[in-house]
């Protein structure tokens, strides 16, 4: 089974029998696949009861719950990695999250897409709020409230003591390696402690 | 005849009868006892494919089907089992039991006790959730059955599927635990309190032994049955059903009945009075109140599930009040912390506490995904 090439980015960096929570798991497809081809012990959160039935349907253990409200359920440390694929620039309480993952999980990765992006650059400069591949949405129902540079990011993350262990910024599914924040439509980090 | 596909069809409970001693958690005992259950679709040759429902307060073994043609209702959960349902009698082999101290024909308060000959009433022991797991595993020996693919309650039922996969872990291999709670919060104690009281307070009574006064306490039961009844339901569901509906269009300025909702609670607890036992209502709201795994093991609910094995399917009601969906997140936060696999649905449903034995289209759905897996993974 081929995952799509963002989360195969993703599985790549999860070590084989770890223990894995993935936040705004959907239908738990990358879970699925982890569980199969990686032999992990994995969990997701999700707050759509149909996204619930698919993970159910997969066999992934699925917690039916809202991210803004914390994660009370989850003791500290007891992931190997926490993966937060494109949610955090829908989330109210940013910080909050990122902290709350490093609490349950040894090692969080967090992907986003990347606003300083050229096309996105573009159609700001034609005058409008961008849309694309990545940012599928109108500004007036955009569940995307966050919005963040490669550099905000890290920013935001040294504020919390938060180590960047890894970048990957892509496009498409070609990695991009040269003025990533101005090439790269999505970026990939593992972040950690200290 | 609409009713009749997806049934079960017409079908025959059976007793089992059981002469080994059963001590139960109060010390006292049961030297025999009958369990009145009733079966659905084919145990397979490996016998793999057993799946127990567990009832709640006023169930029984009278899951699905009818036992004759003319029977007005259907089984409790004649929703979610039989041919092609979530709990399908085609591939699964489903047992339903009534509990011991029940009034469906398993031995309880108005059985007659052979060593008076003479209803046991006030004599019947007080008897536990666990008091049940191990009469239940008692008939899971009797029907030749090792290991169940899955033991499914709600509400109290919830509970039984908790404790057996605490109990008896390499006896079951899913534990389904729908709207139901790790152990009763002061305020679901109350409840039950008041409707104890109801019955306790019964002129007609008579301290438990009121069948050799040929008497009811009717006026108890069906006090107790409308509480319950009120908080089973929803605020906003209640509302939509009845508002301030009246039933003759304008107030009379008088105590009979005249909105919608006292006439729907009297004919409800009517109806229950005159089907259901005082003296198992008591036994059934006590073993609600006693309920609590986790009190062996240092009050820990994450400890007492160290040594269980099996996966776990947790769900809840999002307008369930009596067993909110914070009591099912707190079971999910146990299991979590003692690294079972879990599955969590929190259902939007407007239907309170009854929302389990409804069929809000998700709850179907989550249910249906994960007995298709469990159907699979035991071959059924």
């Amino acid at each position: 089974m081929s995952l799509r090439a963002d989360l195969q980015l993703i599985a790549d960096w999860i070590e084989p029998n770890s223990r894995v929570l993935d936040l705004g798991c959907g239908d738990g497809t990358l879970l699925a696949y982890l569980g199969r081809d990686k032999q992990v012990q994995g969990y997701g959160v999700e707050i759509d009861v149909d996204n619930v039935v698919r993970c159910i349907e997969s066999g992934v253990n699925v917690v039916q719950a809202d991210l803004e409200a914390g994660l009370a359920e989850f003791d500290d440390q007891v992931f190997d990695h926490v993966v937060l694929s494109q949610t955090i620039q829908a989330m109210h309480h940013t910080e909050a999250i990122l902290n709350e993952i490093l609490r349950v999980g040894r090692e969080a990765i967090v992907t986003f897409p990347n606003f300083g992006y050229w096309q996105n650059r573009w159609q700001i400069l034609q005058g409008h709020m961008p849309v694309s591949d990545t940012i599928p949405y109108q500004w007036y129902d955009t569940p995307n409230i966050h919005w963040c540079m490669l550099g905000d990011f890290e920013q935001l993350c040294a504020k919390n003591r938060i180590r960047v262990v890894e970048r990957v910024v892509m496009d498409g599914e070609r990695q991009v390696r040269f003025l990533p924040n101005l090439l790269g439509s999505l970026a990939f980090y593992r972040v950690a402690r200290g | 005849m609409s009713h009749t596909e997806h049934s079960v069809g017409i079908v025959t409970p059976e007793d089992a009868f059981f002469d080994t001693p059963l001590t139960l958690a109060s010390g006292a005992v049961l030297d025999h006892y009958t369990l009145r259950f009733e079966t659905y679709g084919t145990l397979n040759a490996a016998k793999s494919n057993a799946i127990l429902i567990c009832h709640a307060l006023s169930g029984h073994h009278h899951i699905a089907g009818r036992h004759h043609p003319d029977e007005k209702a259907p089984g409790w959960w004649d929703s979610m089992v039989g041919p092609g349902k979530p709990i399908d009698t085609e591939r699964f082999f489903v047992v339903g039991v009534n509990n011991l101290g029940g009034c469906h024909g398993s031995t309880g308060p108005s059985s007659v006790n052979p060593a008076t000959g003479q209803p046991y009433g006030s004599a019947f022991p007080v008897v536990t959730v666990c008091d049940w797991v191990r009469a239940q595993a008692r008939l899971a020996d009797r029907l030749g059955i090792d290991a169940w693919a899955a033991v499914i309650g709600g509400s109290l039922g919830g509970m039984q599927a908790l404790q057996w996969s605490i109990d008896f872990p390499s006896r079951i291999r899913h534990a389904m635990v729908i709207a139901s709670a790790p152990k009763l919060t002061a305020q679901n104690i109350a409840f039950n309190d008041v409707a104890r009281q109801a019955i306790l307070t019964d002129p007609q009574f008579h301290s438990g032994n009121f069948y050799q006064e040929g008497t009811i306490p009717r006026r108890g039961l069906r006090l107790a049955r409308m509480l319950g009844h009120i908080t089973y339901l929803s605020d906003d569901g209640m509302g939509e059903k009845f508002g301030r509906m009246l039933r003759s269009g304008e107030y009379k300025y008088g105590f009979d009945v005249e909105f919608e909702i006292e006439s729907y609670l009297r004919y409800q607890g009517d109806k229950f009075s005159d089907r259901f036992d005082a003296n198992t209502y008591l036994l059934m709201t006590k073993a609600l109140d006693y309920f609590d795994p986790g009190q062996r093991f240092d009050g820990s609910l994450v400890k007492a599930l160290g040594q269980a094995t099996a996966k776990y399917f947790v769900a809840s009601f999002t307008s369930d009040w009596r067993f909110s969906p914070e009591r099912s997140r707190e079971i999910v936060k146990a299991l979590l912390s003692a690294k079972k696999p879990v599955c969590y649905a929190e259902i939007a449903s407007e239907h309170g506490h009854d929302a389990f034995l409804m069929t809000d289209a998700p709850y179907v759905a989550a249910m249906r995904a994960y007995l298709n897996n469990v159907a699979k993974e035991v071959g059924a």
